[in-house]
């Protein structure tokens, strides 16, 4: 995760759905429980919601059907109106933009990705991915070279005349992907894009995506119900319940200092071991006179794969360093051993 | 949304819907049963009471054709209309007018027809078709069949046009949908006549008014169609569209529309269809062609010729709502790489060759340009002498349903309509409107009827809804069985909705035939023709209502031990009702449509009258007598539309 200026920012954002949202909106104190609001007929879709994505991170917008995810993806995109707050992109405030200004934002600097791939049925995988670059005015010639280099950057080369019911659902995501790639955007919406896919080609396709993602090093925001597919593709995960965000951290934290009762209970059934790095877990000092082991572990590593030396090596603390040999602090073993088997409820 | 109307507190006055009801129906038996003591004014609408809304819509007619000059408009309308059939006419028919090229061969055109049919839907399809064209020539009816194809040719993408254009300004804005709905309600429901007689006024009579008639007749689904597809558009592929950051206009364009295709084109299919039945029909107001031949030889009792004609009218009919029911099916397929541009458009290339080829085998081959009057072949001698053979032996049988009909239920009957007060009969309506769906409902109903009882053709009207209610029952006695059997084998169900499909593409006029082989001209046929008309619906809707009961219900049905009866009676049947009553509505629909067609065969009902209103243009009249038309359609569509839906809801359907 790089420190720099945020892209995408928002503040106290509200989407209400009903007859009068914004009166209504005004006429409530921002604490109003989320049951009250749905008893006076509005849906709360997205609750008082203030983010911060920074360049180059990937977030993750965790919840259950219906906890207002999406739609906070599509207010971020200006597909829907919000009710209340700001969003700034680059700096710039999207709810002041003009449709043109807003036109102008999606021809070069967003791309999303729809959970049922969004493809245009008339038209063949080449035409769909050089899509938007038609809409910008590109030549023909321009856009189909441009967009036989995503299509086969996502690994659809040599099917780029079928037509997307011909594709299988994986191949028609990539399609997916590859349209939302060939305007070369600087943020990339993706939202559920995998959940419409059988259980391998889902894998499969979180791979291809961290793959790809390598490559490309975007500014992500990731919608998904699935926790595990959150916990392996994110920088950070923002849980949200009921159009509000419960918590806003790093697996790690999510896992270890879960903030409600609400995400606690996601992560009861997770192997934490498999989740939690060794640098999520730093002691800056000893606090105790324990001994100490006499080689250092490396912060990347997750306790799951220390499983061996915490089990053989038995010191109370191990020194941590990070891939330059820069000295982090230390790990307790009895802590890394909770998080490995469980507390030790026994004795 | 949420929590808006809440079924307990709708209540009126302190009585519930039930209570309310039930005060109707004992006002209505009082009214009947006591009609004697109760002032005429209680029986039938009183002098003062009936309006003239005829002088009225007359008034606003010629005001609008010569004071605000309208007729110019119209004939300048025409005049376009009627270039554009002059160039079909030339080339189908050869008609001397510009361009002066035709006419074009027929076996030219027999095979365009079986090189289109063959890219559209394969083999079959096109055996279907280039032997329609084939047959039409052979039978010498190329030049009346040519006539009505032409003015199917212009009408149809003006209809497409008109259609695509309101349906896509409906589907921007909400206040234009809202106006339009109920115009499209009562246009859907008006019968064929009630579009004739104002088109006569402005345009007059002739191939043009036909076209225009028949355009204005065809326009309406197309409406239905663009709108509904245009609405149906997956969200997601709207959102990748605004993501790809198309403009409204480049999304409607490149996005919306195409997305839509499929539903604008069963839009197609329906104009096309619509479109040959109102030709077909425009005979009434001197349209050449097919209808025109049809409607003489019938009104001279030649059912040979008759047949013949009617063959041909159905094998277009087949031929035209395959075709493009398989385009709006057909799905886009690649070509793999390096396929050449000749095979790419194998067929276009394959039809140019062919056509080619027989414009110039025309030239040498007489018989091959024109089928002669000499040379054609007739089978309606053949016909003739089966159709004389069937009707002495069925005779008897023809005789005593005559004979049981007229005296034991349609004179009772009819006596029996006539015989009860309007007054109880609105309050009869408002008892089930108030059943079915609450004041809404009741109110719905008994404007309609009051509407109808002021416009002073009370009497004519309950001759009309007697006629179709002794059709719709005895088509739903024929119809129904027929499904519940058909329903029980899956060749069975297949063959009969295969059956059903292709019956009710054919245009209503063409029902005519087999009845008046039958009975001849009288009650009985009408009848006949009717209820012929309205056991479609009701046979198809009974199977699929059927077919569509979810598996699981059935195998647990048959898991609790339920014999074939039990399940069709204790499960089938209960969660299918919904979908019959939906079969049972259309045959309403279709009823009424064939009531008013089938009065030039004689009746003394509202088709008579608009008739007459047709023979003297009297645009009131008839304007009247289309809306009483409408009015009963669109009740009884509330009525039966508003009751499957809450029984859709209460089974948890949908």
């Amino acid at each position: 995760m790089t420190e720099s200026k945020p892209v995408i920012s928002c503040s106290n954002v509200w989407k209400l759905f009903g007859k009068n949202p914004e009166g209504y909106l005004r006429s409530i104190p921002d604490d109003t429980p989320y049951e009250k609001i749905v008893e006076d007929g509005y849906i709360a879709a997205v609750r008082q919601v203030s983010l911060e994505i920074a360049e180059g991170e990937m977030i993750v917008i965790m919840g259950l059907s219906g906890s207002g995810k999406s739609t906070l993806i599509r207010c971020f995109a200006r597909l829907l109106n919000i009710t209340r707050g700001n969003i700034w992109v680059d700096g710039e405030d999207i709810g002041r933009m003009s449709e043109n200004q807003l036109i102008q934002l999606r021809r070069k600097k967003m791309g999303m990705v729809f959970q049922n791939f969004g493809l245009l049925p008339h038209r063949t995988v080449l035409n769909n991915v050089a899509f938007p670059l038609e809409m910008r005015g590109q030549g023909v010639h321009e856009r189909h070279e441009r967009a036989m280099e995503m299509i086969n950057l996502v690994g659809l080369g040599g099917r780029e005349d079928y037509y997307p019911r011909e594709l299988s659902g994986g191949q028609q995501q990539r399609v997916g992907i590859a349209r939302s790639l060939a305007i070369e955007p600087d943020i990339w919406f993706l939202d559920e894009p995998f959940s419409a896919l059988d259980p391998l080609i889902r894998r499969e396709m979180q791979d291809e995506f961290l793959r790809l993602q390598g490559i490309l090093n975007k500014t992500i925001v990731f919608i998904t119900h699935d926790f595990d597919e959150a916990l392996r593709l994110a920088d950070r995960i923002a849980i949200m319940k009921d159009g509000a965000i419960e918590q806003c951290d790093t697996p790690d934290q999510i896992v270890l200092k879960p903030a409600t009762e609400y995400v606690s209970k996601f992560t009861l059934e997770i192997d934490k071991s498999r989740v939690v790095h060794v640098k999520g877990m730093l002691q800056a000092t000893r606090s105790d006179g324990g001994s100490i082991a006499n080689f250092a572990i490396s912060g990347e590593k997750t306790i799951q794969e220390l499983a061996r030396t915490l089990v053989n090596e038995e010191f109370e603390f191990y020194p941590v360093e990070d891939s330059d040999g820069q000295s982090l602090g230390f790990l307790n073993r009895q802590e890394a051993l909770e998080v490995l088997i469980g507390p030790n409820n026994a004795g | 949304m949420l929590g808006s109307s809440n079924l307990s507190s709708n209540e009126l006055l302190g009585l519930g819907n039930k209570h309310w009801a039930f005060l109707f129906l004992v006002i209505t038996f009082v009214l009947a049963l006591f009609k004697g003591i109760f002032p005429e004014g209680l029986n039938r609408p009183p002098e003062f009471l009936v309006f003239p809304f005829a002088d009225w819509i007359n008034f606003f007619f010629v005001f609008l054709r010569d004071d605000l000059g309208l007729i110019h408009v119209s004939r300048a309308i025409s005049g376009g209309v009627e270039w554009l059939l002059d160039i079909t006419a030339n080339l189908l028919y050869g008609k001397h007018r510009w361009p002066r090229i035709g006419p074009i061969p027929w076996s030219a055109i027999a095979v365009t027809a079986f090189v289109l049919a063959y890219s559209l839907g394969g083999w079959k399809l096109s055996l279907v078709s280039g032997g329609t064209f084939i047959w039409i020539a052979v039978m010498g009816q190329w030049k009346w069949a040519m006539e009505t194809l032409s003015v199917i040719i212009v009408a149809t993408p003006i209809s497409v046009l008109i259609g695509l254009i309101f349906g896509t300004l409906a589907w921007r804005s909400k206040i234009f949908e809202r106006i339009l709905n109920p115009i499209l309600n009562v246009a859907q429901t008006m019968p064929h006549f009630a579009y004739m007689i104002p088109v006569v006024v402005f345009i007059g009579v002739g191939p043009k008014a036909g076209a225009i008639v028949t355009v204005i007749f065809a326009v309406p689904p197309m409406i239905r169609m663009t709108f509904l597809g245009l609405k149906s558009v997956p969200p997601e592929v709207i959102e990748g569209g605004k993501m790809a950051g198309s403009t409204g206009w480049q999304l409607l364009r490149f996005v919306r529309v195409p997305s839509a295709r499929t539903e604008i084109l069963i839009g197609v299919n329906q104009v096309i269809m619509q479109c040959l039945a109102m030709v077909v029909l425009a005979s009434f107001i001197g349209m050449p062609g097919l209808g025109q031949k049809l409607l003489q030889l019938l009104q001279s009792l030649k059912i040979g010729q008759s047949v013949e004609i009617g063959i041909s009218i159905v094998l277009i009919a087949i031929t035209l709502d395959r075709c493009t029911q398989a385009w709006a099916k057909r799905q886009p397929i690649h070509f793999p790489k390096g396929t050449s541009i000749f095979l790419r458009h194998k067929f276009f290339f394959s039809w140019l060759i062919l056509f080619i080829l027989f414009l110039i085998l025309g030239k040498f081959i007489p018989i091959l340009d024109e089928v002669k009057r000499n040379q054609a072949l007739s089978i309606s001698s053949p016909i003739e002498i089966g159709v004389d053979w069937l009707v002495i032996t069925l005779d008897p049988l023809t005789q005593w349903i005559r004979w049981f009909l007229i005296t034991w239920i349609l004179i009772p009957l009819r006596n029996f309509y006539l015989w009860v007060p309007f007054t109880a009969i609105l309050a009869l309506l408002a008892c089930i409107g108030f059943r079915i769906g609450g004041l809404r409902s009741a109110l719905i109903c008994t404007i309609f009827f009051t509407l109808i009882a002021i416009s002073g053709w009370w009497d004519r009207t309950m001759i009309t809804v007697y006629t179709v209610t002794v059709a719709v029952l005895i088509a739903a006695i024929i119809g129904f069985p027929m499904g519940v059997f058909a329903s029980f084998g899956d060749r069975s169900s297949k063959t009969i909705l295969l059956v059903c499909d292709t019956l009710q593409t054919f245009p209503s006029f063409i029902y005519l035939i087999p009845v008046v082989m039958l009975f001849g001209v009288n009650d009985v046929a009408v009848i006949g023709a009717v209820v012929l008309f309205a056991a479609v619906p009701l046979t198809r809707y009974t199977i699929e209502g059927l077919r569509n009961v979810d598996q699981q219900i059935i195998e647990a049905s048959q898991m609790s031990g339920a014999t074939k009866y039990q399940t069709l009676f204790k499960a089938r049947l209960p969660m299918a009702i919904p979908t019959i009553m939906v079969g049972v509505n259309q045959s309403v629909m279709f009823s009424l449509f064939m009531v008013i067609i089938a009065a030039f065969i004689g009746t003394q009902d509202l088709g008579q009258e608009m008739q007459r209103a047709l023979s003297f243009s009297d645009v009131g009249k008839g304007l009247v007598l289309g809306l009483i038309v409408s009015f009963i359609g669109l009740m009884v569509d509330h009525l039966i539309m508003t009751w499957s839906y809450s029984r859709k809801k209460a089974l948890g359907i949908n």
